[in-house]
């Protein structure tokens, strides 16, 4: 069951038989999800893709989340692996620490967390802002531009080029290599594996460049000196250097889209930030909260029997984030974008100790791309809901997204 | 009113500094840290409990 014709089909009952790649899914899976929610069975199971199960209460994603022993990281997405053991080159690289366990994941998540940290990402807004701003002057003239493809999709990819210290003009390849990865390569595994191998054979190179040339201030170099702490091997780097790619582009690419896509429809959502610029920082967290991208995957450990549902050793499980960010148990009129929502308690990064390594320089991105478009661009309106297209699956935002000022 | 981080839940989501950012901050790892050492302002309460909220890790703990 790993092929597109296999696994689509109409889904009749999505408590027993949903699809995350169903086309009405990927362009607004909300109704879904809270169907699933609302029924008796919260916690739905498919045997589509190789079979998951598909927790949508905000308790039980939580709950799953933190028992990190018996629901692991070592598979993190939910179509099932039949190339794993041949992936050749690629096999053993993984993209730690978001697919590490303990022990390991602890000395995996201690070398890149200060990197993340608030204070250290800092230093990247003003480099963020300058790009924002280019890339407006690049369109802005026209009174008609993508929100998607010539904006969201152009931030993230170059702020993690700059981090990583690699060339900026390879913007548009890691962003094909990324989506060959974790969109088309999601239900394709030969395209994931020639993408994924495309990915390491370029960061092989940048490591073998920093191991001759060393530089000041570079986050590979740091990381191929780290050795004195943990014991640190090129596999690990590539790890991470990988996973910086996969984990970094299209999903705050997907927040910057589905939050101009909203502003676009909401010119009073709009006005409030213009007269309340304090409300940035809930704003941003109530964006992340109602559209939340991402969706990851855990492994299951050994059988158990968790709120009824007879898992066992293998099967997959999907932490819908999304869906628990809209549970009406935690949260107060959850289809509603509250700007100056109080009470927040989102886990639009996760929760316990994969929560995302990433989410201070996320919320930075997010924040700088969408004041920088509303300072530039206070007015605009989609020009035509029906043509804006969704990525969807395990990462969900807008991909083309026309819009007109 | 005082609050302390349990570092043991702490996991980084930095809720707790943008609800209250007089009250929290990081530390190098981008884990919780409070700023104010003993009590707490009084304009301050609403916002800390607002914080202690909004942790998804439950590791602010008020004393009152």
């Amino acid at each position: 069951m790993t092929t597109v014709e296999e696994n689509s089909g109409p889904v009749t009952d999505p408590t027993s038989d949903y699809n995350i790649f169903d086309p009405e899914f990927v362009r607004d899976p909300y109704p879904t999800m809270s169907e699933i929610r609302e029924s008796k069975c919260p916690i739905a199971h498919t045997d589509r893709w190789g079979g998951s199960w598909f927790p949508t209460r905000y308790d039980d994603v939580v709950a799953i989340a933190q028992e990190h022993e018996i629901f692991t990281s070592r598979s993190i997405t939910v179509t099932a692996s039949p190339l794993r053991q041949a992936e050749g080159p690629y096999a053993g690289i993984a993209a730690p620490p978001i697919t590490s366990d303990p022990p390991d994941h602890h000395w995996h998540r201690r070398l890149i967390l200060p990197v993340f940290a608030p204070q250290s990402v800092a230093k990247y807004e003003q480099g963020t802002r300058d790009l924002c701003n280019r890339l407006i002057d690049g369109f802005i003239d026209k009174g008609e531009a993508d929100a998607g493809t010539d904006y969201a999709q152009q931030i993230p990819v170059r702020v993690i080029s700059a981090m990583l210290g690699v060339r900026d003009d390879m913007a548009d390849e890691f962003v094909s290599w990324v989506r060959g990865v974790l969109e088309v390569g999601l239900t394709d595994p030969i395209v994931r594996l020639e993408n994924r191998n495309k990915i390491i054979n370029f960061f092989r190179e940048e490591l073998a460049d920093r191991k001759k040339n060393p530089r000041e201030n570079d986050l590979i170099t740091d990381l191929l000196n780290s050795g004195d702490k943990y014991p640190v091997t090129d596999q690990y780097v590539l790890g991470v250097c990988n996973l910086m790619l996969i984990a970094g582009i299209d999903t705050t690419w997907s927040a910057i889209g589905s939050s101009l896509w909203h502003f676009a429809q909401h010119p009073e959502h709009r006005k409030q930030l213009r007269d309340n610029p304090d409300l940035w920082p809930t704003a941003v967290e109530e964006l992340l909260r109602a559209y939340s991208p991402v969706t990851m995957a855990r492994l299951v450990d050994r059988d158990i029997e968790f709120q009824g549902c007879p898992m066992k050793a293998g099967d997959r499980i999907l932490m819908a984030f999304p869906a628990a960010n809209r549970d009406p148990r935690q949260f107060e009129n959850p289809d509603e974008v509250i700007l100056d929502r109080q009470h927040n308690r989102h886990v639009a990064f996760g929760s316990g100790i994969h929560r995302c390594a990433g989410s201070n320089l996320a919320r930075l991105e997010l924040r700088v791309a969408l004041q920088v478009w509303l300072e530039r661009i206070p007015e605009f309106s989609l020009v035509d809901p029906a043509a804006v297209t969704w990525a969807g699956g395990q990462v969900h935002g807008p991909r083309v997204c026309r819009v007109r000022f | 009113m005082r609050v302390r981080v349990d570092q043991d839940s702490c996991q980084g989501q930095q809720m707790c500094s943008i609800a209250a950012p007089e009250v929290f901050g990081s530390d190098e790892l981008g884990h919780a840290t409070v700023l104010i050492e003993g009590d707490l302002p009084e304009h301050l309460h609403a916002k800390t409990r607002r914080a202690q909220a909004n942790c998804p890790e439950d590791a602010i703990i008020i004393e009152e």
